[in-house]
């Protein structure tokens, strides 16, 4: 079985963000960049089905030559090969744009389950996947909580809204979009990051691959949201905190 | 004028609660509304729907829509789309629309904004709002306007008790599906067990999130649950490490609360989280980060480091 996972390198989480000088994004200087959070579950789930079922995990990102450290986290995690496309300004891509470029790269490798995160933590769309199940002409899964393959297809498991979930029989090839907390991280050993230096890694551009950025939703500006209800925030030493807190719970909320 | 064109969502005939919100953003934008709803029970969802200023209401009806799937939603919208012209497309951002809505947009070639918070026209198009970096920062964007653009409507952005009143004419049509691609069969929705918390039922609520750090320190806010005679419950990521039960989830895919307090410890203030329990009467937050999200919803901030704060409550309860 051959797997294809898309991996995004987003800036960590409990980053502190700020708005670049031109507002059309975030201001990149000092941050430090990690795996999105649902790609690395993806990724995880991508391994676990090649030791079940053998094949290979090729893992795909997209962005700029710092996106290069994840691929390496993947491969020493234990991805066999990647690709790296290489472009600056994604960031500025609308969802379709992107996920014809994705889709355009996961054309050259033909697999037989492509997983990704179900959302970005930095784009946030959940759209990525399903636009590229859409232009392989493959059928596709959101919100997936457990994989299995049995009689050649894909038995998965969908959460639904408050609580309730759905299996899904799903004809290969498929994409499968990966929620958090599906499976348990691995960490890389220190075999696997040394292994890993000798992996291929394919780099190609979007111009490799025949594709353009088509704005169709251009983000026009990106700032820090507009504060409309603040609460009474409560100030002072943590003790001091402590005490206003439960005097305004016992006499104005009436809450304890 | 333009033309709206809103993708209701019902199930067994009864309306998503989403759905009368993105009927409010619609009636909004001005011009021509239609609604659209389909599935079993879609007649009974259309006469409630009748009851909202609207141009007319349209049943889609097919017998491969009874149950849904992508394949067929995204065909029967492709359809609807093309008969009614629509200059704007929206749909209510449930977990059925994140399923088919991008479909859709890449079936059309057309651009799709999802879980927006605000739409609006000028005379240049379609100009959405909406979060990224899970709500820290806010992006303005510009759709093309060469034909329809795709929007879907975060839970709470709009109001559906302001969705205005009216008659709306309702029709019944059949649209040609013609061959549907390769798709996902689905089951039954199920419930993975019995509930063994009612959260619902909970006066006060401590919560937890990711900002504990470890299992162990989880001590701590169940201290200030017992010191206020409170549930404990939490966001998703507490959950899937499995430091507490999913029946303690409190979010999109987890409980829905409203008690009388809720005490938010270390969570951020995500949409998913916060559709679960800004119901509640009065909100505490507690968190390191004076720009978190979580403030926006918090009757009372407290903008400090969980560990030394939670404690000092604790021994403040306990002493008088
Ligand atoms: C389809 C879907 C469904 C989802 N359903 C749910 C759901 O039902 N429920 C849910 O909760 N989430 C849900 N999520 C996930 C949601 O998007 C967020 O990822 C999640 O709520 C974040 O949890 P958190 O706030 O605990 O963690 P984080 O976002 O990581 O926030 C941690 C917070 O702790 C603060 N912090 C860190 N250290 C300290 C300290 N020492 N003292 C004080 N504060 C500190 C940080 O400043 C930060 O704000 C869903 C997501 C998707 C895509
Ligand atoms: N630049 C990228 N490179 C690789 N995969 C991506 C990229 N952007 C998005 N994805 C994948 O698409 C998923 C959904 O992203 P989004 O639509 O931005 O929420 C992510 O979880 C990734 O798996």
């Amino acid at each position: 079985m051959k797997i294809l996972v898309a991996i995004k390198q987003v800036a960590s989480r409990d980053s502190v963000l700020k708005q670049s000088a031109d507002s059309r994004w975030i201001d990149e200087t000092d941050l430090t960049y990690e795996i999105n959070e649902p790609d690395a579950y993806a990724l995880e789930a991508g391994l676990q089905l090649k030791e079940q079922h053998g094949g290979e995990v090729v893992v795909a990102a997209a962005g700029p030559s710092r996106v290069s450290s994840s691929i390496r986290e993947a491969l020493a995690k234990g991805a066999d090969r990647a690709i790296h496309i290489e472009e600056e300004g994604l960031d500025g891509w609308d969802s379709l744009s992107l996920a014809r470029l994705l889709a355009a790269a996961a054309r050259t490798e033909s697999p037989d389950v492509i997983l990704t995160g179900l959302q970005s933590d930095d784009a946030g769309r959940g759209e990525t996947g399903v636009m590229m199940a859409e232009l392989l002409g493959m059928a596709h899964a959101t919100i997936v909580m457990k994989i299995d393959v049995e009689g050649g297809v894909l038995k998965v498991k969908r959460e639904l809204e408050g609580g309730w979930f759905q299996d899904l029989t799903v004809p290969m090839p498929a994409l499968l979009a990966v929620q958090s907390g599906i499976n348990k991280l691995r960490y890389a050993t220190l075999m696997g990051i040394k292994k890993a230096r000798t992996k291929e890694v394919k780099v190609m551009t979007a111009a490799d691959l025949g594709i353009d950025a088509a704005p169709l939703a251009v983000l026009e500006r990106l700032a820090p949201p507009v504060k409309k209800k603040q609460g009474e925030m409560i100030e002072g030493t943590p003790r001091e905190q402590a005490a206003k807190l439960i005097e305004k719970l016992r006499f104005e909320a009436r809450a304890i | 004028m333009s033309r709206v064109l809103v993708i209701a969502e019902q199930q067994g005939g009864a309306l998503h609660r989403m759905s009368l919100e993105t009927v409010a953003a619609g009636q909004s934008l001005g011009g021509e509304l239609i609604v659209a709803v389909m599935g079993a029970g879609a007649a009974g969802a259309a006469q409630s729907l009748g009851g909202y200023r609207a141009a007319k209401v349209v049943v889609l009806d097919h017998p491969a829509l009874g149950v849904y799937t992508a394949a067929a939603a995204v065909q029967a919208l492709a359809w609807v789309i093309a008969a009614e012209k629509p200059d704007v497309v929206l749909l209510p951002h449930t977990y059925r629309t994140r399923d088919f809505a991008p479909r859709l947009a890449a079936r059309l070639g057309r651009p799709l904004v999802s879980d927006a918070v605000s739409v609006a026209m000028d005379e240049k198009g379609l100009v959405v709002e909406r979060q990224l970096f899970q709500g820290k920062m806010a992006g303005t964007f510009r759709c093309d306007s060469s034909g329809p653009a795709i929007v879907t409507i975060q839970a709470g952005a709009y109001r559906a008790d302001l969705a205005e009143a009216g008659t709306a004419p309702v029709t019944t049509v059949a649209p040609e599906l013609g061959e549907l691609g390769p798709s996902a069969v689905p089951g039954e929705p199920y419930r993975e067990s019995a509930r063994t918390v009612d959260l619902s039922a909970a006066e006060r609520i401590v919560a937890a999130g990711r900002g504990i750090k470890e299992e162990g320190n989880l001590e701590i806010v169940k201290e200030l649950a017992e010191a206020l005679g409170a549930e404990l419950a939490a966001s998703r990521p507490i959950c899937d490490n499995g430091w507490m039960g999913m029946e303690r989830q409190v979010g999109s895919s987890g409980q829905t609360v409203a008690p009388k307090l809720y005490v938010a410890v270390g969570i951020s203030g995500a949409i998913q989280h916060i559709v679960g329990m800004k119901g509640s009467k009065c909100i505490v937050a507690i968190n390191r980060d004076p720009d978190a999200p979580i403030f926006e919803s918090a009757d009372y901030g407290i903008v400090g480091d969980l560990f030394d704060v939670v404690p000092a409550i604790v021994k403040e309860l306990r002493r008088v």
